[in-house]
């Protein structure tokens, strides 16, 4: 799909022949496309190898990272390759992450540490198990512009927002004060989720930010129940 | 025009411990090319060494074995004074990091994780599974949230501009908006990263092309070692994507065509954990002798470690051999050859990571320090990253806070500012004319092949000549079309003039430095020479040319001895 807002009322689509011989990727696809046959066709890219999260697009009506993606596995003579959703298009494939980012930096997606021993942490294995799935985590927005309810509310911080908060609320080193977690007790919130797993079906890494949604929720009940108990006298 | 107190370019795993070490009473951005969550740090998988002794086989190391291993393992180019340092540095960068959350693997007791690595008497690196980089880099990126450090993505620095002996900014092409303009700081850090597209074959991500390097050396900043250029030994054959040493330090085997562990011909006593060098020469060696798959690869052999094991420390690599190569390393090997990996030479910097130009720094890959010498051991550039990026923030506020700052400048900014749009506008303005990626693809043929893994004079003599006559080529380069905004090809053409004067600099050291030692391999000058060559090189550009120099490695108690492994 191309699209230049200053220039373009309306996103269209262009076809370009490209013959794919051998394991060429997407993302290889689109560069050679762009070296030889239209050098202003734009789109994200840097690691190739599935790691840094930059080139995540609609491939085909799927959600994924277009250096991952091969050409032939897709077994079709047209590739329709598309922008992600719910993020403003700034040129063709390149869409502005900037909403997305900011949902991420405000739940405040860093460690709150305590004490820090001199000599490191003791933590089981286990332990940092538990926060692998979300350590994962590439921040490529995927989950974010499938989300349906990111779609008609943008206050809603999104999947992968509330997976890196369940991965700091999980790991044994984190001293998050209550209020700050319950922030995502609001509007825009984990409540805000409406459990239709797309954003589980679409991730590249198999994170499965819904698991971290249903977890602060699980943690966010017992926070108030212990609160409502304490409250007796 | 935009003005910072400190400005840092690159935002991997250098850039964002200098942004984070700054003083926090300065002004301070972060400008990169790409968002830095993007950045090539992403990509490093086996982890970061220090000496903590962790593993039940490595109670008895400690960091002064750390750096003997850092400066054997340099071939004794290293400067053993910035080598101490980093290693002494490391175990307490390894808790620091651990404090601000990296989520690092654990032994039973719940102490940090470490593994065998090439080339390291004990097995002292540590690690997130295989996504080491990866963590790290999370980590410290979200530490700049919290600092709300400023970011500015997707601006490709296009210029450094010096005035007086000092820097006083830079020229910034903006990819958002197609705009070109300057940027005036009182100190820069350059944490640019390395250059392995200039390889046919490299690890390396695609923005990694290395202009930081050639800006500097424009500027007038003497670039060192560079003819030391690190193949890593493992990558997987097609897409030349990296597969961690850790492999082999989980207990991976290397196999050739015969079903043989190759590896007892060439470094008996540590096998696939010789460094890189060595294991990286050894298999091309097999390949180039018929012992190779197809003339192009050998066997990295995962299967006894069993599913087990692989998918814990080493799901990243099932991962990308699944995707990319369509085998699973848990019941198949994974095909496997050499691809340029890593630059031990930089912008020469000393201990401080200051450089010859007031105010100016580097940090990274894109520097020498140096610590890695004529070969870099696994392990040691994260570790490199993070000490010395520290460093370099810090370094960088204290020239400002002790005065040492050149006031101004704003009229060399603008002028340079404007020489670099009417370039830009000749490179639009062509219709018809050479296009920058055919030029690369001639570079990277040249390079791989005359400046690769063996050197002859007579191949890097054809090689410095090719890259001149390209550089002639590259004056009718055009742009094709006026576009401007996220313009990837006009990336691709402002950073390729740096490309050229990196490449020359590589082939002149390599021509010029006539022994073999740690990754420069010369088949005319098969042995190490100290008597003559026991010295770095600085190729400085004066008057337009480049000036060979040499300067005295710091010595000190590792005495240079035989390296046998």
């Amino acid at each position: 799909m191309r699209f230049d807002p200053q220039v373009d009322q309306f996103p269209y689509f262009e076809e370009f022949p490209f013959e794919a011989a051998g394991k060429k990727s997407v993302l290889e696809a689109l560069m050679e496309i762009r070296n030889n046959q239209d050098g202003t066709l734009a789109f994200r890219y840097s690691c190739r190898e599935a790691i840094c999260g930059a080139c995540a697009m609609v491939i085909d009506g799927k959600f994924d990272l277009a250096c991952r993606t091969m050409v032939e596995a897709l077994n079709t003579s047209v590739i329709i390759v598309e922008p992600l959703p719910n993020l403003e298009i700034q040129k063709d494939l390149v869409v502005d992450m900037s909403p997305f980012w900011e949902a991420v930096s405000r739940i405040g997606p860093y460690l709150f540490s305590g004490d820090q021993p001199e000599g490191g942490y003791r933590i089981e294995d286990k332990e940092m198990e538990k926060i692998e799935q979300y350590t994962n985590c590439i921040l490529c927005a995927c989950c974010y512009s499938v989300c349906p309810v990111v779609a008609r509310d943008q206050r809603y911080v999104g999947a992968a927002a509330l997976a890196k908060l369940c991965r700091f609320v999980q790991d044994p080193r984190d001293k998050r004060p209550y209020p700050r977690l319950a922030e995502v007790n609001a509007q825009g919130g984990v409540w805000s989720c409406d459990t239709v797993l797309r954003c589980n079906e679409v991730c590249p890494k198999s994170v499965r930010p819904a698991d971290g949604i249903e977890a602060l929720r699980r943690k966010l009940l017992i926070e108030k129940l212990k609160r409502v108990f304490r409250k007796r006298p | 025009m935009i003005s910072h107190d400190v400005l840092v370019v690159g935002g991997g795993l250098a850039g964002l411990a200098a942004a984070l070490s700054s003083d926090p009473r300065l002004s301070v951005a972060i400008i990169s090319r790409v968002h830095p969550l993007r950045s090539h740090s992403v990509a490093a998988q086996g982890g970061i060494n220090a000496a903590l002794g962790n593993n039940p086989a490595g109670r008895d190391d400690n960091w002064e074995k750390h750096a003997f291993d850092t400066i054997k393992g340099s071939d004794y180019l290293a400067d053993q004074d910035a080598a101490e340092l980093m290693c002494r540095l490391a175990p307490a960068t390894i808790y620091e990091l651990e404090h601000l959350g990296v989520p690092f693997s654990r032994f039973p007791g719940g102490v940090i994780a470490q593994r065998p690595f090439g080339g390291a008497g004990f097995p002292r690196t540590c690690y997130a599974a295989d996504r080491t980089g990866m963590v790290i880099l999370h980590s410290l990126y979200e530490q700049s949230l919290k600092k709300q450090a400023k970011v500015y993505a997707e601006w490709l620095v296009a210029g450094l501009v010096v005035e007086d002996g000092k820097c006083c900014g830079l020229i910034v092409y903006d990819l958002t908006t197609g705009e070109v303009f300057p940027v005036r700081a009182r100190a820069v850090i350059f944490a640019t990263g390395g250059y392995g597209r200039v390889y046919l074959r490299t690890t390396n991500a695609y923005i990694n092309h290395g202009s930081g390097i050639g800006i500097a050396y424009r500027a007038g900043i003497p670039l060192k070692d560079m003819e030391f250029v690190q193949y890593h030994p493992t990558s997987l054959y097609g897409k030349n994507i990296l597969i961690t040493e850790g492999a082999r330090g989980e207990g991976g085997y290397l196999i050739n065509n015969k079903g043989t562990r190759f590896m007892a011909d060439y470094a008996p006593a540590t096998m696939e954990l010789a460094p890189r060098d060595i294991v990286a020469r050894s298999i091309q060696t097999e390949i180039d002798h018929g012992n190779g798959f197809e003339n192009e690869y050998v066997h990295l052999d995962l299967r006894h470690l069993g599913e087990k094991k692989i998918n814990k420390r080493l799901p990243a690599v099932r991962e990308i051999c699944i995707k990319f190569a369509g085998l699973d390393p848990v019941r198949t090997p994974i095909p496997i050859q050499p691809a340029q990996h890593y630059s031990m030479g930089g912008i020469d910097v000393d201990v401080r990571c200051a450089t010859a130009v007031g105010g100016f720094y580097a940090a990274g890959e894109c520097a020498c320090v140096s610590v890695h010498g004529a070969n870099r051991l696994g392990g040691n550039s994260l570790l490199d990253t993070v000490v010395f990026g520290k460093i370099a923030g810090r370094e960088a506020s204290a020239f400002i806070q002790g005065g040492g700052s050149a006031p101004g400048g704003e009229r060399a900014l603008a002028d340079e500012a404007e020489r670099t749009k009417a370039k830009i506008n000749e490179w639009s303005r062509r219709d018809s004319g050479t296009k920058a990626h055919e030029l690369l693809n001639r570079l990277k043929v040249v390079m791989s092949g005359d400046v690769g893994m063996f050197r002859t004079r007579k191949g890097l003599e054809k090689a410095i000549a090719e890259i001149r006559s390209i550089r002639e080529d590259y004056g009718h380069v055009s742009l094709g079309g006026r576009c401007f905004r996220y313009s990837q090809v006009l990336v691709n053409i402002i950073e390729f003039d740096y490309m050229l004067d990196l490449t020359e600099v590589i082939a002149l050291g390599a021509l010029n430095r006539e022994e073999t030692r740690g990754s420069h391999y010369r088949l005319d000058f098969k042995e190490r020479d100290d008597r003559n060559w026991l010295k770095h090189t600085l190729v400085t550009l004066e008057g337009g040319k480049p000036r060979i120099s040499y300067k005295d490695v710091a010595l000190g108690k590792y005495v240079p001895q035989a390296r046998t492994y």
